[in-house]
């Protein structure tokens, strides 16, 4: 099952012609995905790696069935190109631009919510959902080139969620040494607004009859702890959680910016020490180190 | 990105928002003679960027302009929260029939900017709020729809503040929320917002923070302002080992290798990526050991752009070795990361093999990277050691 992409997933990737999207248009395919075409403005009529190029989102929509949109476009054209995807009723958009400023994602955010899309990222490597013998499927950079992401991710029932791109990699790859696939990892951005979070993924994986606990990568900044934290308590959520703590230096240095832009801690924000207190208290169990994850689930699974 | 209180008042300005003559001096002079233009009594205001300046002393009325000049004297050298006045502010001082607090910030998980309004102004909202809840209300903004009034109406209304006051007061806070979408503004707040004792309405005090991925689009007003590109407004100014960090990272527009903040240990890292980073540093504390700086690589920085890197952290007085580590890596080419660390060394007159206490970076072409190191003799390992472990073996290297 997985969460957000399937097999049955097709998308398109907004900004194809661009280095990065390139690379990452190549990598998709590698590992399995269904592209069915790239936009560049002006650029209809090439094609990246035998993916199509057209000048608008509605010159593929009107003839094939679209299910996301990969959004890899300067940060100045990014809220034009998500708009679009929206606007043609693309319902997954990953946002793997970063440096969007935060009026421009409300804005997209905002938009997606009334027109029913679901927006992931920005500032973010996408979602994976492994399949057996190493093909499966992902949109965006997540895992890298195919071959680095057989390496790192296999099929299994684990569902991750990371606001690190990188961290995303690192949890699937220890996940996978230990026996332990995974079902979607979702590497949901890093920036102060994204659109989907811990707690809005939380009810796709409940749903979901292949995961059977989650691992999730925590970073200084922001409240999202705190919402999964509530959804966990009001809930009662069926699946173990085991997350990580980066960034604890954090808390001696208010002000102070490291690490992605939704890091800042502004006002009176959680530090991390909050926030792991939040996150212990409603049952989620929090891993001091990366390689205890894999044993801490397996721990958890045999309570329940 | 935080604005002084002067600059946050000019800001202000131009939308219009009511402020009393008020002028910034820089000598004891130019203090005497601003209180006699703007006619006492005044108010003097130490300009700097942290809150907490009434407690320390640095606000002072006066009602004549010799005593604004001994005022002026008795302000400058008070440093709030460790920090020195970069002016003093000189303004007029009113007379004040009642105080309001309104503010607009983002509310990360609404996703939308949200207003606050309290009719018990001039204090820590923080305190109104846990204390008065019905005295704060909070109203969200669309960014879709287009600002009108309503949204501050709502927000004034809700403390049950009506007659005129409302009247008033919704233009001005109507204008703050138009001030915050339009300048990229993470916070607008006016605290206290004063009614007179004439009934007008008055800006006494006001603070703004800029988001820093926005400066670009503000290029104008930052340099109307007087706001240099240098002036990072973090929690304090950035060092000399971090500004050349920023060079190293602006040299070339592959990747990052930068974000660097100078800390006095003797562990020099080379670390990546947002999250890797963030991780290793409490690794390497968690060890026991002293980092000298923080710094993120990722992107698939050019080789030059890692080699620079690491000549500058190298450079550092009290850097004994250094660590390479990052997360498992994607779009990071492992060769070319390890390319880069062993030229710089080499560049900098050391042995890679004796400096680099551990190479930790697993992933997108690592079997030509370990190749590289293994030719130079430097420590590296692979996915199967984690990041806790390597940072481990790091901080033991140095005893």
């Amino acid at each position: 099952m997985a969460i957000l992409i399937d097999q049955d997933t097709t998308f398109i990737v907004q900004g194809i012609t661009g280095r990065e999207a390139v690379s990452l248009t190549r990598e998709n395919l590698d590992y399995g995905s269904k592209i069915v075409g790239g936009v560049t403005p002006g650029r209809a009529g090439r094609e990246v790696y035998g993916v199509p190029v057209y000048d608008c989102v509605r010159d593929i929509t009107r003839d094939h069935k679209v299910t996301g949109s990969v959004v890899c476009v300067p940060p100045k054209f990014t809220r034009d190109a998500v708009f679009e995807a929206i606007e043609n009723g693309i319902e997954i958009i990953v946002i793997v631009t970063e440096r969007i400023p935060r009026r421009e994602v409300a804005q997209m955010v905002e938009l997606a919510k009334l027109r029913g899309a679901r927006i992931i990222g920005p500032n973010c490597l996408g979602i994976i959902s492994p399949g057996p013998e190493g093909v499966g499927i992902k949109m965006g950079g997540v895992g890298g080139p195919a071959a680095n992401t057989r390496q790192a991710y296999s099929k299994g029932s684990i569902g991750v969620m990371s606001r690190s791109g990188g961290m995303t990699t690192e949890i699937a790859s220890t996940l996978t040494a230990a026996g332990m696939g995974q079902s979607t990892a979702v590497s949901i951005g890093g920036d102060a607004i994204i659109g989907s979070t811990y707690a809005e993924l939380m009810p796709l994986f409940e749903a979901d009859p292949q995961t059977k606990a989650i691992a999730i990568y925590s970073e200084p900044g922001g409240r999202m702890e705190a919402e999964l934290a509530e959804w966990v308590r009001d809930n009662n959520s069926r699946l173990p959680i085991v997350a990580f703590m980066a960034g604890r230096f954090m808390d001696e240095m208010p002000g102070m910016r490291f690490g992605h832009a939704g890091t800042i801690v502004e006002g009176k924000a959680d530090t991390t020490a909050d926030k792991i207190e939040r996150m212990r208290q409603s049952g989620i169990e929090v891993a001091e180190r990366i390689e205890e994850i894999p044993a801490l689930i397996q721990q958890k699974l045999g309570e329940a | 990105m935080r604005f002084y209180e002067y600059e946050s008042k000019a800001l202000f300005e131009r939308l219009g928002l009511p402020m009393g003559p008020r002028e910034v001096v820089q000598s004891r002079d130019e203090a005497l003679r601003a209180a006699e233009t703007i006619g006492c009594p005044v108010v003097l205001k130490s300009q700097v960027l942290s809150g907490g300046r009434m407690k320390a002393g640095a606000v002072l009325f006066a009602d004549t302009p010799e005593e604004a000049a001994a005022h002026y004297d008795a302000i400058l050298p008070i440093v709030v929260n460790g920090e020195s006045a970069r002016s003093i502010l000189v303004e007029k001082k009113s007379p004040i029939a009642q105080e309001y607090y309104v503010g607009v910030t983002w509310d990360g998980r609404a996703k939308q900017p949200v207003v606050i309004f309290s009719d018990m102004g001039g204090i820590d909202i923080e305190e109104v709020a846990e204390k008065h809840p019905e005295r704060v209300s909070q109203t969200h903004v669309s960014t879709v729809l287009p600002t009108t009034p309503r949204i501050a109406k709502e927000a004034v209304g809700s403390v049950g503040v009506t007659g005129s006051d409302l009247n008033r007061l919704t233009p001005i806070v109507a204008k703050l929320i138009d001030l915050f979408l339009e300048y990229d503004l993470t916070l607008a707040e006016i605290n206290p917002l004063a009614r007179l004792e004439d009934g007008s309405i008055l800006v006494l005090d006001g603070h703004v923070d800029m988001e820093a991925e926005a400066r670009g689009s503000h290029a104008q007003l930052l340099s109307d302002l007087g706001i240099g590109d240098e002036e990072t407004r973090q929690a304090r100014p950035p060092t000399p080992f971090e500004i050349d960090g920023a060079k190293v990272d602006g040299s070339d527009h592959r990747g990052v290798a930068g974000n660097v903040v100078e800390f006095d240990g003797n562990l020099g890292l080379v670390i990546g990526a947002g999250g890797g980073s963030l991780t290793l540093f409490d690794a390497v504390r968690k060890h026991g050991g002293k980092p000298a700086n923080y710094c993120e690589i990722g992107g698939n920085p050019s080789v030059k752009k890692a080699c620079e890197l690491t000549k500058l952290i190298l450079s550092k007085p009290g850097v004994e070795k250094i660590a390479v580590m990052m997360n498992v890596v994607s779009n990071t080419r492992v060769d070319m990361v390890a390319r880069g660390v062993i030229k710089g060394c080499l560049e900098s007159g050391k042995d890679p093999a004796e400096v680099i206490a551990i190479f930790r970076i697993p992933g997108a072409w690592e079997e030509e990277g370990f190749k590289i190191l293994a030719k130079y003799g430097v420590e590296y390992c692979d996915r199967s050691v984690s990041m806790f472990e390597a940072a481990g073996r790091a901080v033991e290297k140095l005893g």
